[in-house]
C-alpha cells in the first residue's frame, strides 16, 4: 500500500511539470511534436530512475557539504549514457532534442528527487520514486505535445490528420504557442485540483527549488521581501 | 570589416531574434520565479550575464585544448574526449560558480549584496550550461573554433545573457501590472503569468528574421 502511494504520487497528486512546475524548460521546448516529447519523457525518465538508484545506493557515503555536486556528477554520468545510446540508435531523434538532451543534467526535477527523497529513502522506494515522477513527467509532455501538434500541425505522430490538416493553428508550434499551452493545462489542472479541494495550488518559490538549500534560503528570504 | 558584420548579427540573433528565454526555452525556470519585481530581475539578468561570460571564457579553451585534444596533438597523441563535454562543464561551471562567490563575499560584499544572492540558484540554470553548448554547436551562426572563435564566444555568450536580461525585466514589468488585476480563478498564480509570458514571447517572434537582412 505504502509502496503504491510512492509509485503513484508523483503521477497525479505531485506531478512534478503540472503541480510542482519543475523542469519547466523542456516541458516548454520539445513538446512541438509527439516524437520527440515521447524521447525527451524517455531518457529523462531513465536518467531519474537510475540517478535515484545510485544516490540512494550511496545515502550514508555522500558527506553532506559535498552532496549537490556528488548529485550533479552521477546524474551527468548517466545523461552522458543515454545521450551516447541515444545518438548511435535514434540519430534523429538525437538530432531533434539538440542541447536539450545535456540538459537534462540541470532538470530540476532529477535533482529535486535526489534531494527530497532518494538521500533520504531505502533503494526500492528511491527506483519507484522514480518511476513515479518518470511517468508523471512524460504525460505531462505527451499532454503537451498532443495539443501541440495535433491542432499545431494536424499531424499525430507525423502521420497527417485529414479534417484538422486543413484547418491547424501553426502557432501553437512556436514559442508563444509553448507558454499558452502549458498555461492553459496548468490552468486546468487547478480548476480540478480546486474542485476536488486536493491541494493549494503551488507557486513559483522556494519550496521546490532544488538550490534552495545551496542558498541557505538567504536569497529566497530576500525575495519574499 | 566582416569581423564586425559577424559580431552585429551575433548580438541581434541573440538578444532579439533567438531570445534565450522566450524563444528558446532556456532558463525559463528563473525567469518565472525571480520576476515578480523589477530590481530582483534585473539583479538576476546581471548575475547571468557575469556567469555566462565568466563559464564561456573558462570552457572554451578547455572543450578546444584538452576535449578536442589539441594540447594532446602537440605530443603527438590523437585523443578525444569530447563525451565528456556534459559532465565536464557542468563541474566546471559549479565549481566557478562556488568560487566567484567566495571570492566576491570576501572581497568585493558591496557586489556580493546585489549580485552574489542570485548565484547559488545559476549553478544549475540551463542557459548557462545551454550557451556554454551551443558556441560549439551552432556552427552555421559563426565559426566558434575557426579564427577569432574565441571573441565570437564570448560575444555570444555577453549578447545571449543580455537577451536574458531585457526579457527579465520587461516582464518583470509585466508582472507587477499583473499582480493588481483579477484573472479567473482557476488562471491565478502561475497560469496567468505563463498566458502572459505567451504575450511577452509573441512581441519577440515579431523580431524573426532580422538578423539575416541586416547587411542584405
Amino acid at each position: 500500500m505504502n509502496k503504491m502511494t510512492t509509485l503513484l504520487k508523483g503521477i497525479i497528486k505531485e506531478n512534478p511539470v503540472l503541480v510542482l512546475l519543475l523542469g519547466t524548460c523542456p516541458t516548454l521546448a520539445v513538446t512541438s511534436s509527439l516524437s520527440s516529447a515521447v524521447g525527451m519523457a524517455a531518457a529523462a525518465a531513465l536518467v531519474l530512475i537510475c540517478s535515484n538508484l545510485v544516490i540512494s545506493l550511496l545515502r550514508n557515503i555522500i558527506p553532506d557539504k559535498v552532496r549537490i555536486p556528488c548529485y550533479i556528477v552521477v546524474i551527468a554520468g548517466f545523461v552522458t549514457v543515454v545521450e551516447m545510446a541515444m545518438h548511435a540508435f535514434f540519430p534523429s531523434l538525437y538530432d531533434a532534442l539538440g542541447v536539450f538532451l545535456s540538459l537534462i543534467v540541470v532538470n530540476c526535477i532529477i535533482l529535486g528527487r535526489a534531494e527530497m527523497f532518494a538521500s533520504k529513502h531505502k533503494v526500492f522506494d528511491s527506483i519507484l520514486d522514480g518511476l513515479g515522477m518518470g511517468i508523471g513527467f512524460a504525460l505531462a509532455l505527451i499532454a503537451m505535445a498532443l495539443v501541440r501538434e495535433v491542432f499545431g500541425a494536424g499531424t499525430f505522430f507525423g502521420m497527417e490528420i485529414p479534417v484538422l490538416k486543413d484547418f491547424c493553428i501553426p502557432i501553437l508550434t512556436t514559442a508563444p504557442g509553448g507558454f499558452f499551452v502549458f498555461g492553459i493545462l496548468i490552468a486546468l489542472v487547478n480548476a480540478i485540483l480546486n474542485a476536488t479541494k486536493k491541494k493549494p495550488k503551488a507557486e513559483f518559490g522556494c519550496e521546490g527549488c532544488p538550490s534552495a538549500s545551496q542558498c541557505n534560503k538567504t536569497s529566497c528570504d530576500k525575495e519574499a521581501e | 570589416m566582416e569581423f564586425f558584420k559577424t559580431l552585429v548579427i551575433i548580438i541581434m540573433t541573440s538578444v532579439l531574434v533567438n531570445n534565450y528565454v522566450l524563444s528558446r526555452f532556456l532558463g525559463v525556470c528563473p525567469f518565472l520565479g525571480v520576476s515578480k519585481k523589477v530590481n530582483q530581475a534585473a539583479g538576476m539578468g546581471f548575475a547571468v550575464i557575469f556567469v555566462m561570460v565568466l563559464a564561456t571564457l573558462v570552457t572554451w579553451p578547455i572543450q578546444v585544448f584538452i576535449l578536442d585534444g589539441k594540447l594532446f596533438e602537440a605530443f603527438g597523441l590523437s585523443i578525444n574526449l569530447s563525451y565528456l563535454q556534459t559532465i565536464v562543464f557542468i563541474l566546471v561551471i559549479a565549481a566557478l560558480v562556488q568560487l566567484v562567490e567566495m571570492f566576491m563575499k570576501k572581497s568585493i560584499p558591496s557586489l556580493h549584496a546585489s549580485l552574489g544572492v542570485y548565484l547559488p540558484l545559476i549553478t544549475t540554470n540551463c542557459a548557462v550550461l545551454g550557451v556554454c553548448k551551443n558556441v560549439f554547436s551552432e556552427g552555421d551562426l559563426f565559426a566558434s573554433t575557426g579564427e577569432f572563435g574565441f571573441i565570437y564566444s564570448l560575444v555570444y555568450a555577453f549578447a545571449s545573457g543580455l537577451g536574458f536580461l531585457l526579457a527579465m525585466v520587461l516582464f518583470a514589468g509585466v508582472r507587477e501590472r499583473i499582480a493588481a488585476s483579477k484573472p479567473p480563478k482557476a488562471f491565478e498564480g502561475t497560469p496567468i503569468t505563463l498566458i502572459a509570458a505567451a504575450i511577452v514571447s509573441l512581441a519577440f517572434f515579431g523580431f524573426g528574421g532580422i538578423a539575416q537582412n541586416l547587411f542584405a
